[in-house]
């Protein structure tokens, strides 16, 4: 399989065509913006709180399909989960792509695998990673 | 590259090198390398006269009347940001108008913004057409009294439109206004002549035209540079110093502090020889060719939307385009597999993208190295985005 082909999957591309958790929030705890100047990419993420748990989450952007797939995964894997398990995931997704590891995502987070393919080709890293830097932000305002 | 032949289509982003270029950087460095304008030995005596040997190269190549109104800047960028801090510095004041157009790579854009800031100066803007030429229908109304200075590409580096200057610089003649043009993507492509089509000031980049990174021209018509005060301030730039206060070198010297990019300059000149070897016109004539085939096949493929005028006469080598559904990011990535090098996103020129309601274009540019077989590579490209995003576009 091509590396075009391994990266643009069923997967990403369905998450591309068919944003999950698309919209704003209008009474969101914690919102946060992330850009990519270079290349333009936007996500916006929000989320609403019950206690430590993400009862409710949604994003908002513009740009290339990694960009948005991976916006529309993160808060797919998210919603209903604890901070701690955010704080985790990001954890373990960001060593996926920026430390070379292995994935080993539980099952509900698979689709989270088929980003993997990014690390072949360094210039799209960004924007994988926009949606995950911008959750990163809210993360650190929140502890 | 990537396993296949590399395509490379994104010379309005820097040119690829002939060996000449190189090998007179190489030669510099392994036979010739001293300090310019101090050495009172040989060598330092042969590395000057090899530099300001391109001053005259370059003046002669756009047309200017003598060597001292050539100015080496690093680039584009720094050329358009001496005129700003110098010249406009002097010149601009509260009130006064800066004209722009919508369609300005922002190193012709930013600084006059930052200008206008400080000196509280209007900036105006000449609007487009849909095919993105200049609408000039109130041009009287745009270049007023108030105009002092009206700034502008010769062409586009995203649409490739060349624009009227003519009909702009006579305008700005009847109130007085002085002109800059922006000759980064025109001087590489259309024999240029700065005397003749009456430029006050013209900046440009070296590597854009087969030359080295880090190597740009300012050339204003003398009487303007002889009032144009230094903007940094070091060695060379001066006549005698004190320990409170200086003055200043005549042209150009004034104008260029501290040690220049000397193998650069001297790469330069080399660059300019090949382009002369070919001629302005023939490469004119052969992207033209270019064009017209990428043109035609890119209307053939269907579906893609493709920015720019169709009249050939005021288009460059340049095409911008954008595959609906599918964002310039993807198309680029799926292209870089096949080894074809393309431009995707905003190009430096936002407003533009603004303008048109896009994130930003593909494009593919063409130089005079260029084959017809690099516009099929391209097609091949386009189709294998098809196939990958049909898969869900379909739906």
């Amino acid at each position: 399989m091509s590396l075009s082909d391994s990266l643009y999957q069923e997967v990403l591309l369905d998450h591309y065509q068919n944003p999950r958790h698309h919209g704003r929030l209008e009474h969101a705890h914690l919102h946060e913006e992330g850009v990519n100047p270079l290349c333009g990419d936007e996500v916006e993420l929000f989320l609403e709180l019950d206690g430590n748990t993400i009862s409710k989450i949604s994003f908002l952007g513009k740009g290339c399909s990694i960009s948005q797939a991976s916006a529309s995964m993160l808060t797919d894997s998210l919603y209903g989960k604890t901070l701690d398990e955010a704080k985790s995931l990001l954890h373990e997704f960001k060593e996926m792509l920026l430390e070379d590891k292995e994935p080993n995502f539980a099952e509900e987070y698979e689709d989270l695998e088929s980003l993997e393919a990014v690390k072949k080709i360094p210039a799209r890293i960004k924007c994988a990673t926009l949606a995950w830097n911008t959750l990163e932000k809210i993360l650190k305002k929140n502890h | 590259m990537n396993g296949k032949p590399l395509v490379f289509l994104d010379s309005a982003a820097s040119s690829q090198k002939p060996k000449s270029v190189i090998d007179t950087i190489r030669h510099y460095y392994e036979a010739e390398n001293a300090n310019i304008h101090r050495g009172v030995y040989s060598l330092s005596q042969k590395a000057t006269e090899k530099y300001e040997m391109t001053r005259i190269k370059a003046s002669r190549f756009i047309g200017a009347a003598c060597a001292k109104v050539v100015i080496f800047t690093r680039n584009t960028t720094e050329s358009i940001n001496l005129v700003a801090q110098s010249w406009g510095r002097t010149n601009i004041h509260e009130g006064d108008e800066i004209v722009l157009t919508e369609l300005e790579h922002h190193s012709n854009l930013v600084p006059w913004q930052m200008l206008a800031q400080e000196k509280q100066a209007v900036l105006k803007f000449i609007p487009l057409n849909p095919d993105s030429t200049l609408d000039l229908s109130n041009i009287d109304e745009i270049i007023t009294e108030r105009v002092k200075l009206v700034a502008l590409a010769q062409m586009s580096n995203v649409t490739g439109t060349i624009h009227d200057l003519d009909a702009i610089i006579k305008r700005a003649r009847q109130v007085g206004a002085k002109v800059l043009v922006d000759g980064a993507q025109g001087i590489c492509h259309l024999p240029t002549n700065v005397q003749k089509q009456d430029f006050d000031f013209y900046a440009f980049s070296a590597h854009k035209m087969l030359g080295p990174t880090g190597v740009g021209i300012l050339y204003a018509k003398e009487e303007i540079l002889d009032t144009m005060p230094p903007w940094m301030g070091g060695g060379d730039m001066i006549s005698r110093v004190w320990k409170e206060k200086s003055t200043y070198a005549d042209l150009p010297a004034r104008l260029e502090a501290g040690t220049p990019n000397i193998s650069g300059v001297i790469g330069f000149g080399a660059a300019l020889e090949y382009l002369e070897s070919v001629g302005m016109q023939e490469i004119r004539n052969h992207e033209l060719e270019l064009l017209q085939y990428a043109l035609d096949r890119l209307e053939d493929f269907g579906g893609l939307e493709l920015y720019g005028t169709s009249d050939l006469s005021k288009r460059g080598g340049v095409i911008s385009f954008n595959f609906p559904g599918v964002h310039p990011h993807d198309v680029g990535s799926i292209l870089d597999e096949e080894g074809i090098a393309i431009r995707v996103g905003h190009h430096c020129a936002q407003p533009f993208m603004e303008f048109k309601g896009i994130a930003g274009t593909c494009r593919a540019s063409f130089y005079l190295y260029n084959t017809k077989e690099d516009v099929d590579a391209l097609l091949v490209g386009l189709k294998k985005v098809k196939e990958i995003f049909g898969r869900v576009l379909k739906r």
